[in-house]
This record gives structure tokens, sequence and C-alpha cells, in this order.
């Protein structure tokens, strides 16, 4: 039989692009509320072409920071959310098939360095081990990342930028960086923002009033000190925007803080009911 | 099983096996006459009960089973909750208390079956509250039940059953009011002014605690209606309206800037009009200002003199500012912080512990007193003052192995310090653990099922949809496919999943004599469910026991090796795990992390099984030392690679546990109880 037809695989062709990495750039500010020097840390970094590490808990911010940074910077950004499964070539690229012949697809990373752009790589201790080794040169001095396996050796625009996160709070012994990977970073330490500024985020996200928003904080903060007592983590901003958007829709504020703080919590009987306490005490 | 009742003379036969009352020239005969006229299968639960007393006490189990003779009858299905009960209180105090106890549960339940069914014990709703109260603004407060509802400021006492509402929402939520109302007597300031030239006056002190509880809850309901809206809404529809006599007295008791001295005033007023009887609200406790305050001056003095402390070493120190003002570890705060001229400022920089200690003073006194911001005399910061150590006897025989224990306030070693002695592991019944695993059959396979999708696959996997590699046979296949006509496969790659579990883990078991009870139960169901879903896994480990009698004798009880199997012998081992002495923690993190130092595995994980904190006979092991010791011996174990975690069954683990193994790694588990359930998860999430 005929190889396929020259149409038949320009169409294969088209369709092999459309799994390209998307480089997402950003034309509007996404919204986001500075807390401390964030800001001029990251923006030194970036001058400096180093690396950086966004500490803290789920929910505080930290990939709606990187959007942000990637916007003021005007740079394109590629994110990555790492997986215990996650492997080198997902990362850096491989060979597909396509018709008769192999066609090399870069991965995210490797693309991202291509077009200088932004990666951020999101829970970065969620991926294997062996995987996060590849980073290391492109974050060191070197700045370059080897593709061995299409015998490349792409060397990182100024504008490349590597960003990673991590959340400290996890438990699992087997989920802790090496040294050797942490200490290539800039790191940012991360955290609840104060009650004021916090009620503002979820004012301009969640689209409810000042008091609304206020009680809600309220809220978060009391499950917040449930940290170790029943929580393996309180509710972060995010959670409470939820709450908020739900609220701004129309739903009563006792359910949307049920459906969308207490209920995402917990599953344990006595700390579901004391959560539902604390949204009735609250409201 | 037959379904026949036993004879008396088969039931003193059991009885005698089970207790073994031939030898202490005991009789069953008298119970086990009693115990002829019961159903078999109740026969058969005073039996178990009488069983799992005798594993802890032979008194116990006589007691058990001469109680259950007369009682059982009348308690039909609760007579495990009743046997609990007993046990309860024998490990908090001794036999005489859990005869007491039984017998109250008994007498209750008689009461109780004639009363409505919708009433709630303290029991179903302590681990509800005690969340509640946790999360709520203030300082710590212990949540336990007595007769009736109050607070010394630092405990709040709650009725052991409530059944004033005729439903069981309505009775939780008097029970939260109450529980809300406590604690904001606690944050509001009602123990701030002596009430006592006040009460002096009245001619019946009762009748004047009442009115002066009354008058606080009025103020104290405002003012939970400030930060919690919600709850004030709940409480003040349970209450009612107030009576129309007090109705002004409730409007400016309400006013923000209300305080305790108002209700004082509020007090007076009514003493000079005459006071009647005190209106009854269900939601309203008692008031106890003497013992609070009594308590309260206590925690003053207590904590102005940990934050001087503090705050002496905060200025002595450190010439030039250096950056460690948020230490990890409160010891470490005595690293360098420059001369801060704010007061504010500076507290800010101190150590947890004392930053707690002036927070909980600014609750007291509502500002830090002057006297708390001049720095202590000499000495190095803690927050518990340190005791000199006793010598101790030497012993005779020749122990395994010597190790150096950590003293810190020499910040040196004490070389050779505790002496180790591998013992022999007591063996217990095998068949305990059959039972175990009968009893959570259902939760050991979905335990098992879990783990056993954790267990990682090595092998490269040929012909995918997706891979990083391609896999060429396939290929090859296909092309071979499309040229002869036939459709080809699209199962092109090779995807490579190498989830590695590399891991030897070290089970730490609590073998002092506080586990006696209750707890050993638990950390023996929880090793057993551990050791099945390890199995699954596939995981290499080995379980320790640890206790001792101060540090010439240091003894290490192995109950699996890593080279043993789960079988039989170590399931009896399992079994004989029992309560003994202290708990000298250092030593046995040493020991322990040098066996698993032998171990190949990438990853080590220490786990700590266990029911406080480090403690030993008369010694200052259970002071300060005793925590910076271990600690020491913690941080060496990290330094060779060894992770490690504690499960513990200490409320109050959360004051100490992160000095020791750091803030995300220990679990505290309210209730022994619980434990078994839990522990596999805490397995699973640690090592996913």
């Amino acid at each position: 039989m005929d190889a396929p037809k020259p149409s038949a695989r320009a169409a294969v062709r088209a369709d092999v692009r459309n799994l390209a990495t998307p480089l997402v750039r950003f034309d509007n500010e996404p919204y986001y509320q500075t807390i401390g020097d964030e800001l001029t840390v990251f923006e030194a970094a970036a001058r400096s072409c180093l690396p950086v590490m966004l500490k803290g808990p789920t929910g505080c911010g930290k990939t709606r920071f990187v959007e942000h940074m990637a916007w003021r910077l005007k740079r394109p950004l590629v994110t990555v959310a790492c997986h215990d499964d996650l492997t080198t070539a997902d990362l850096v690229g491989r060979y597909l098939i396509v018709g008769d012949e192999t066609v090399w697809m870069d991965g995210p990373l490797t693309a991202a360095v291509r077009a200088g752009a932004i990666c951020y790589l999101d829970e970065i201790v969620e991926a294997r081990k062996d995987t996060t080794v590849v980073i290391h040169p492109l974050t060191d001095s070197r700045r370059a990342l080897p593709v061995e396996k299409h015998g490349e050796y792409i060397e990182a625009p100024p504008d490349f930028m590597l960003v990673i996160s991590y959340n400290p709070g996890y438990q699992s012994v087997l989920k802790e960086m090496k040294p050797s990977t942490r200490q290539r970073f800039v790191a940012l330490d991360f955290d609840y923002p104060e009650a004021e500024i916090e009620a503002r985020i979820v004012t301009h996200e969640g689209g409810v009033d000042i008091d609304t928003a206020k009680k809600l904080v309220k809220l978060g903060q009391l499950t917040r000190k449930l940290k170790g007592a029943g929580l393996d983590e309180g509710a972060g901003t995010r959670l409470l925007v939820h709450a908020a958007q739900l609220i701004a829709n129309g739903m009563d504020a006792a359910t949307a803080c049920t459906a969308a703080i207490a209920r995402p919590l917990a599953d344990e009987t006595d700390t579901r009911d004391a959560l539902d306490d604390l949204i009735r005490a609250v409201f | 099983m037959s379904e026949r009742k036993l004879f008396a003379h088969e039931l003193e036969a059991r009885l005698d096996e089970l207790l073994l009352l031939s030898l202490r020239q005991r009789s069953a005969e008298e119970p086990a006459a009693l115990l002829e006229v019961l159903p078999r299968q109740m026969q058969e639960r005073v039996l178990h009960w009488t069983g799992v007393a005798a594993q802890t006490s032979g008194d116990l189990g006589w007691l058990i089973a001469s109680l259950a003779a007369e009682q059982a009858a009348s308690l039909g299905p609760h007579v495990d909750d009743w046997a609990r009960a007993g046990f309860d209180a024998h490990d908090r105090s001794g036999l005489a208390a859990a005869r007491t106890a039984m017998n109250e549960f008994a007498a209750a339940h008689l009461g109780s079956a004639s009363r409505l069914p919708d009433s709630v014990s303290f029991d179903a709703i302590e681990g509800r509250l005690s969340r509640f109260l946790h999360a709520l603004e203030g300082r710590p407060l212990r949540l336990v039940s007595g007769p009736t509802a109050w607070t010394d400021s630092e405990t709040l006492w709650l009725p052991e059953r409530l059944d004033m509402a005729t439903d069981v929402v309505g009775n939780r939520l008097i029970y939260k009011a109450m529980a809300a109302l406590l604690w904001a007597q606690t944050r509001y300031g009602t123990f701030n002014i002596d009430p006592e030239p006040e009460l002096e006056l009245w001619p019946e002190r009762g009748q004047a605690l009442a009115w002066f509880a009354l008058f606080e809850a009025m103020r104290l309901e405002a003012c939970i209606g400030v930060e919690l809206p919600g709850l004030a809404v709940e409480i003040a529809g349970l209450r009612g309206p107030w009576p129309a006599d007090l109705a002004a007295a409730a409007t400016n008791l309400a006013r923000p800037a209300a305080t305790v001295a108002d209700s004082l005033a509020c007090m007076a007023e009514l003493r000079r009009v005459g006071a009647g009887e005190t209106p009854n609200f269900p939601h309203i406790g008692a008031l106890d200002p003497v013992a609070a305050r009594r308590v309260r001056a206590a925690r003053i003095v207590r904590e102005t003199a940990v934050l001087r402390r503090a705050l002496k070493v905060l200025r002595g120190t450190g010439p030039n500012g250096a950056d460690a003002n948020k230490p990890e570890y409160p010891p470490l705060a005595a690293e360098s912080e420059p001369q801060a001229v704010d007061p504010q400022s500076e507290l800010l920089s101190l150590p947890p512990p004392a930053q707690a200690a002036a927070r909980s003073l600014m609750q007291d006194l509502g500002e830090i007193p002057p006297e708390a911001l001049h720095p202590a005399g000499p000495g190095a910061w803690q927050a518990v003052d340190g005791v000199e150590p006793p010598k101790d006897a030497s012993c005779t025989v020749q122990p395994d192995a010597f190790y150096d224990e950590w003293d810190y306030r020499r910040a040196a070693w004490r070389r050779d310090w505790c002496h180790l002695y591998e013992m022999k592991a007591p063996v217990g019944d095998a068949e305990w653990v059959d039972e175990v695993r009968t009893r959570h059959a259902h939760l050991i396979r979905s335990i098992r099922r879990r783990f056993e999708a954790l267990r990682g696959e090595d092998k490269p996997q040929r012909r995918q949809f997706d891979g990083e590699e391609i896999d060429l046979d396939a290929q090859v296949e296909a092309r071979a496919d499309r040229l002869s006509g036939a459709e080809p496969s699209p199962r092109l790659f090779i995807h490579r999943r190498r989830v590695e579990r590399s891991l030897a883990v070290m089970f730490m078991v609590d073998m002092s004599g506080s586990t006696k009870g209750w707890v050993n139960d638990a950390e023996r169901e929880s090793l057993v469910l551990l050791c099945e879903a390890i199995e699954a896994l596939g995981d290499r480990y080995a379980i320790y026991g640890f206790s001792g009698w101060t540090r010439t004798h240091c003894d290490i009880y192995p109950v699996k090796r890593f080279t043993d199997r789960y079988d039989v012998a170590t399931r009896s081992r399992i079994a004989g795990i029992e309560a003994r002495d202290y708990t000298r923690m250092g030593v046995a993190v040493r020991h322990l992390s040098s066996l698993l130092m032998r171990q190949n595995p990438r990853h080590k994980l220490l786990v700590t099984l266990s029911d406080g904190r480090p403690d030993d006979f008369s010694d200052e092991y259970r002071s300060r030392y005793g925590i910076e010791d271990t600690r020491h011996a913690l941080l060496e174990a990290r330094e060779k690679g060894i992770r490690s975690y504690c499960v513990t069954i200490d409320r109050h683990g959360a004051d100490y546990l992160p000095q020791l193994y750091g803030p995300a790694h220990y679990s505290v588990i309210d209730d022994a109880k619980k434990l078994p359930r839990k522990i596999a998860e805490i397995y699973r999430k640690l090592t996913a």
C-alpha cells in the first residue's frame, strides 16, 4: 500500500502542532495585591537572571503572582503542574511518530527556554526526583538546557526565567527538596495576607461587599488555627474567593461557605461539624 | 459457636482460666451462678471483657466478672460501653474508680431507660466543641466534663450530659452556647477585677454569684456579637428575651465599652432595690471567681517570668543585628537581635512560647505589665526552669551498648551516660493478633487495596499510547501491518513507571508505664494494621519497643527486626508489647537510628508511637533536659539522613513536638481509640 497522500500528511502535521506547548501572554493585568517586597525581589532576580522559588501554603496567591509578574515583565509564561508521573521527557520533549517519520516535539521547558519565557513549575516536589535534576544546568551559571535525545544544547536567552513553587507544609518524607536543588534559587516566602488586605482581595476577586469579605476572612483565620488540630491546612484565600463568588451569585452565605470552605477542608465528622459551627458563628 | 447457654460450671471454668482464680484462692462460683441465666451472646460478651480486663490486671478482670454478674442483665447491648467506662476510669485512677464508674454507668443507664432519647452526652460533642474552641481566638483551653459548667480560665468544665432541650439539636446548641460563654469569660476579662468587695455585701453568696453570672452573660453575649455575630444570634434565640425588669441592665451591659465593672455596678444597683430569685437560663454556667483568679494570678507570675527571661536574652546578646529573629526552635532565639526601642516590635521578635505568654498577659491584663518588660537576671533563655541532675547507682550486668547524652545546660555530652540493654521482647498471645485482624477485617481489606495501588512498578511498559520512548518493535510491526494493508496499532511507545519505594522504616514504640491500658491496646492494634499495610507495600520495616528506668537501665525490645518476617513469632511479640517503666527517648532514638543506618534503602524513616513527652524516673529528664536531649538525638539522626516522624496520643503534644520533630513532622491523635484507624492513613501520607 502507498504511503499517505501529502495532503493527509500535512493534516497530521498540523494536528501535531496543536500539541506544542502554548506560550501564554497576558494582555490585561492579572489582579495581584502586593503584600511585601516580593515584586522588587522578583524583578531584581529577573534582571540578574536568577531562578526563583516561591514557598507557601496552598491558595495564598503563588500562581497568581507569577502570572502578574509575567504581565509586568512582558514575557510569555509556561506553566507546568508537576505530578508524580512527570518524566524528564514530559518536560524536555520527545519524538512523536507522524506517518512514517519521527518528529521532535519540544516539551514545555524546552519551549520556554527557546522563547525566553518564564517557566513556572508548580508544586515541584510532586515531580519525580530524576526529573528535578534536569533543571539544574538551567539554574546555575551555565543557564543551558542539554537535550540529549535531540542532540541539542540550548543556551537560555536572558529573558528566560525559571520559577518553582513548593509547599513546605507537606508531610511526606519522600517529598522534600534536596539541598542541591534548593540552593539554586532565590526564595520568596508567601503566607496568607493580613486581614485587611485579604478582605480587599476577596472583594475584588469574589465580587462581594467589604462586610461579607471581612466575615469570610475572619472565618478563614479561624480555620487556619485548626491546622494540626483536625485540619492539614486552613482555608486559603482561594477558598474564600470561591465562597465569595457563590455568594455574589446569590447563594446564601452560610450555604456557600459550607459548600466552598467546610466541605473541601474536612471529611471527619467532628471537624466538619466544628467548621459548620464556625460558619454559623461568623455569619 | 453453639447457641446453647453455658452452664454455671462451664462459666466457672472459663472464668477460672481467664483470671487464674485457683491460684488466687478465689472462686468464680458465685458470679458464674448469676451469669448462667443470661443469654449465650451476653455470656460471651462478659467473658470477652473479662479477658480483655485480665490482660491489664487480674483484679480488674475479677471486678468486671463480678459486677457483670449483677448488672449485665439490665445493661443489655450497652455492656460494651459499660466495660469501656470501667477501663477508662481504671486507667485514670485505679481499681476503686473503675468500680465507681461502672456502678454509676449502670445506675445512669437504668435512669436513662425512662429518659428522653434526645439527650446529648459530653463524649459525643467533645471532639466538635474542642475544635470549635481551638479555632476561636485567645489562649488555648482544655475541655473536660464535670458536674457543672464553669471555667477557671484555663480549663472548661461542661456537664456530662444535657437533656434540657427536647431534641438533640437543641441540646447540642446549649452545649455550644455554654462553652462559648465560658470562652468569652476568659477572653473578655470576667476575672480581671476582684468581685469580692461586692459579693461580700450580699447575704447569700450563691445568689450573688448567680446574679453575677447572669449580668456577665448579658455583657459577654454582646462581646461575642461583635466578633461572631451568628453565634450571638443563636445564643439570643436559645435564651429568649431577657426578663422585662432586667432589659435596662441588658442594654447597658451591651454597650461596646462595658466591662466587668459595669456588671458589678448592676449588681450593686440590684442589691439596693432588693434582688429576687435569679431567672434561670439553661446556657449560663456557674462562676467561681476565687478559683479562677487564683489560676489567673499563678499564670501571670509564670508568664511574666517567661517573658522577662526571653527579653533578657534578647537584649543581652548580639552586638550587631543578625537576622535570626524568627527561629524555628525557641532555644535558638538566644541568637542575636539588636537593641529594640519599641517594646511592641521587640515582642514580635521573641520565641513562640514567649510570644504566647505575652499574648496571654495582654488577655489577662489588657497590657503587658511594665515589670514583665524588664529582663530577668542571669541565665540562658528557657521557658521552664531546669533541675539539678541526681547521681544514680550503677548496675551489675554489662550493658549491650553505651550512649552519650546531650546536656543542653553544659552544651556538651555526658559521655557513656546511658546504659542500653537489648532485651528479649516479651511474648504474648498470637491469637490476639488474629482476633484484631478479624475485628478489623474490613479496614484491613481497604487499607491493603489502597496500599497496593501505591506499590511501584519497575518495568518499562511496552506498546503504550503515550510514553517517553518509541517502542521500535511496535513501530516495525506497525509499518509492516500498514504495508500489508492491515490496520496498524497506534500503541507505539514505551512508558517507564519508576515509582521507586526504596524505604526502610523503624517504628519506635513507647512502652512506658503511662501507656498501660487503652493506649497500649491502641498501640498494639495499630502495629497489627501497620504490618498488614506495609506487607502489602513491600517496604522494609522493623518494630522496637523502648522503656527504661534511669540512665543505667535503658531497655530496647526487638519486636520485629528488619530481617524478621511477619510470622506467628512476630505476631505474638506484637501481642506481648506491654506497659513498663519510663520514656528516656534520646538513647532509644540513638540506638534505633544506628540500627536503621545499617539498612540499604535510600530513604530511612523513624516513626515514634508515643503517649507523651520524654520522661524518666526521679530525674531531670522530664524537664527541658529530656526535650533537648531528644531533640539533639533527632537532629543527629537527621544529619545521617534519617527522617523522623512522631504519632502521639498526648493532647498537649503540640506544645513540644514542633520543637522535637519540626513543624510538619508529627500528628496528635486526641483519642487512643482512634489511633488504629488513623495510623495507616498517616503512614500512607508520609510515604506517598
